[in-house]
């Protein structure tokens, strides 16, 4: 079986990045995280609003719906999920990173997320 | 009282410099023309031919009359350093004057005529010596040979065609040195037909030959000869320089008025008068007015330091030094003339843009009161009116908005009364419009555009420091110089272009769109 994608199964968190933890909540037959994506390898990259680099193609998260599970969780909108339950989503299409979030059999998720304002916190810590 | 003390000094410098310069171009002149094919500057001079030499007189325009718009003009007087824009030209047209009339140009057009007559009749020399002088022995001409005559009818007409269409034009301008492919060509055809009439004395007059068929080749031969010859002409002198091979940049030395020209393989000499006559009609006119900045910014421009040396000669090895830290504090203070000169420039544009709307207005206001008498309409025959009596009705009405308005952008010189009198005749006859009317004064127009005997300059002088009759190289440089400007010209070569293909299949054209999806998870 070819395995698609990457799960990686380190423990520690890189500086500027942040574990979120999700629980989904049940709405009559789905699951939902309440959260939006964009983003991915088969999309433009220029019309991220939320990227640095303008040629990033990772998922951005893009609307955090009140009072859902992703903002009870701690996702804010603009960032940027590295993984998934271990699953790496630097690298894959829009497609796969809706299922990779969707799946039936799982309801909690946790993402590995980064964001600018964390990014900054650490890099003036590392010059002050 | 000042004044007139000061005026009388300008006159008495300008005649010394007036005769001394006449000197200094006689000597160059004479030096020129002794120097034969040495190395160095060398300059020539062109002239164009065709109009007579001016007097003195017709370039006087002080007597035109400027004060059609005004009561009263006051003649402002000339700085310090320089002689006043009549004086100067009153001192070329002197030197135009006083050049001697050209016998080496007729020289060569003579020779070139008695040549080409010479090569045309020869062939029918040729045909009628035989039967003139040995008839009795002379073989019947058979049908061939008479046939050739027809031959050689037509081709002596169309030699005859070619040569005027080719040869027999105005020329355009004198050249310093001899035209090497002219001179080419003539020598070309002098040997032709000398070793033709050689061969023909010595072999058929001397021999007193039979068959008069061959006579008639020999002729025959001799007229395609020199038709190929023609041929080389046209090659020579009009084909080969009309390939682009070089670009040429003309600047005019005194505004920078610039531009671009294509052409091929030509000697200096004839590539001088080629730019002369798109100079003519590409450039803008020379205006000396419009050169200068304002005095009010120049004059802020003197150094304000005088530098005192008290003491003995050990002063003089620090005189250096002085200087020096002079010019420094120069430089240190602050200099706001560009300051000035901006809000100059501003006040200026405004104030021509006023004058400008001014004019339009006024002349598309006099426009109105005049209209085409049309052919059913019986008027009153004493109203009728011919485009000269129309012009001058509706004059008086733009006359003072139009002064000022050339006054305030320097062109007065450029257009006398008469002369927009004429122009407005010649708009209304063709039922131009006043925009169309205008088009003349609101933008500087080429030199060829005003009156011939004031601004068509016909000497000018050629300072290359290679031969003017080698070819045009990459990277050549020369002057055409006139009195008060000159153009120069510098040469590039046209690069070598390495064109490649690429097949494109029209059917390989397919788009995408661009995706931006967000999915709600």
């Amino acid at each position: 079986m070819l395995l698609q994608g990457h799960q990686l199964r380190d423990g520690c968190v890189q500086p500027g990045q942040q574990r979120v933890e999700i629980h989904k909540l049940r709405q009559g037959e789905n699951l939902i995280l309440g959260f939006s994506i964009g983003g991915g390898i088969d999309q433009d990259p220029s019309q991220n609003p939320f990227s640095e680099d303008k040629t990033d193609k990772g998922i951005y998260v893009t609307r955090v719906s009140e009072g859902g599970p992703a903002e009870i969780a701690g996702l804010q909108i603009g960032d940027k999920i590295m993984q998934v339950n271990g699953w790496d989503m630097t690298m894959v299409t829009h497609d796969q990173a809706r299922k990779r979030l969707t799946k039936r059999s799982e309801e909690v998720v946790r993402l590995l997320v980064t964001r600018q304002s964390l990014q900054k916190a650490v890099q003036q810590s590392m010059l002050s | 009282m000042d004044t007139e003390s000061q005026y009388s000094g300008y006159s008495y410098k300008s005649g010394h410099s007036r005769s001394s310069r006449k000197h200094r171009d006689r000597r160059d002149r004479h030096r020129s023309k002794s120097r034969d094919g040495s190395r160095g500057d060398k300059s020539v001079t062109i002239q164009a031919p065709g109009e007579p030499l001016l007097d003195n007189e017709s370039t006087r325009g002080d007597e035109r009359d400027d004060n059609w718009g005004e009561t009263t003009t006051v003649v402002t007087g000339t700085s310090e350093h320089s002689i006043s824009h009549d004086d100067l030209t009153r001192i070329a047209k002197d030197m135009e004057d006083s050049v001697p009339l050209d016998c080496s140009r007729h020289l060569g057009v003579a020779a070139g005529a008695t040549l080409a007559l010479l090569s045309f009749l020869t062939p029918l020399a040729f045909l009628l010596l035989p039967p003139l002088l040995w008839r009795e022995e002379l073989e019947p001409c058979g049908t061939a040979c008479e046939g050739l005559f027809i031959s050689v009818a037509f081709k002596l007409l169309i030699l005859l065609l070619g040569s005027w269409a080719l040869f027999l034009r105005r020329p355009k301008a004198s050249l310093p040195r001899v035209f090497v492919l002219r001179a080419l060509l003539m020598v070309l055809v002098f040997l032709l037909v000398v070793s033709y009439w050689l061969f023909y004395g010595v072999r058929i007059l001397d021999a007193r030959e039979r068959s008069y068929q061959g006579v008639v080749q020999f002729a025959v031969s001799l007229v395609d000869a020199l038709l190929f010859v023609h041929y080389l002409a046209v090659v020579l002198l009009e084909l080969r320089q009309l390939q682009p091979q070089f670009t040429l940049k003309v600047v005019r030395s005194t505004d920078g008025a610039s531009r671009f020209y294509n052409v091929g393989h030509l000697s200096i000499q004839r590539v001088a008068v080629w730019i002369l006559e798109k100079y003519y009609h590409d450039f803008p006119v020379y205006n000396p007015a419009l050169l200068n900045l304002p005095k009010s910014v120049l004059a802020k421009k003197v150094s304000g330091f005088k530098v005192y040396s008290l003491g003995e000669e050990n002063s003089t090895n620090n005189s250096t030094g002085q200087s020096r830290a002079v010019i420094a504090a120069a430089a240190r203070r602050r200099d706001n003339s560009h300051n000035e000169y901006y809000y100059e420039e501003a006040e200026h544009e405004r104030r021509v843009r006023k004058r400008r709307a001014r004019l339009v207005v006024a002349v598309e206001e006099a426009f109105t009161h005049i209209k085409r008498l049309q052919e059913e309409e019986q008027k009153n025959p004493r109203e009728v009116m011919d485009p000269r009596e129309a012009a001058q009705a509706i004059f008086a009405s733009m006359a003072r908005a139009m002064q000022k308005y050339l006054r305030t952008t320097k062109q007065q010189p450029y257009h006398s009364m008469e002369s927009i009198l004429q122009h407005l005749e010649f708009c209304i006859t063709h039922d131009m419009t006043p925009k169309a009317f205008l088009e003349r004064y609101l933008a500087a127009g080429p030199t060829i555009q005003y009156h011939k005997e004031r601004w068509l300059a016909k000497q000018w002088t050629l300072v290359s420091e290679e031969p003017v009759t080698s070819g045009l190289k990459d990277g050549i440089v020369f002057l055409l110089k006139r009195h008060d400007f000159s153009l120069v010209v510098s040469t590039k070569k046209v690069p070598f272009f390495k064109l490649s293909e690429e097949f494109v299949d029209p059917k390989s054209h397919k788009f995408v769109m661009r995706l931006q999806s967000e999915t709600s998870v």
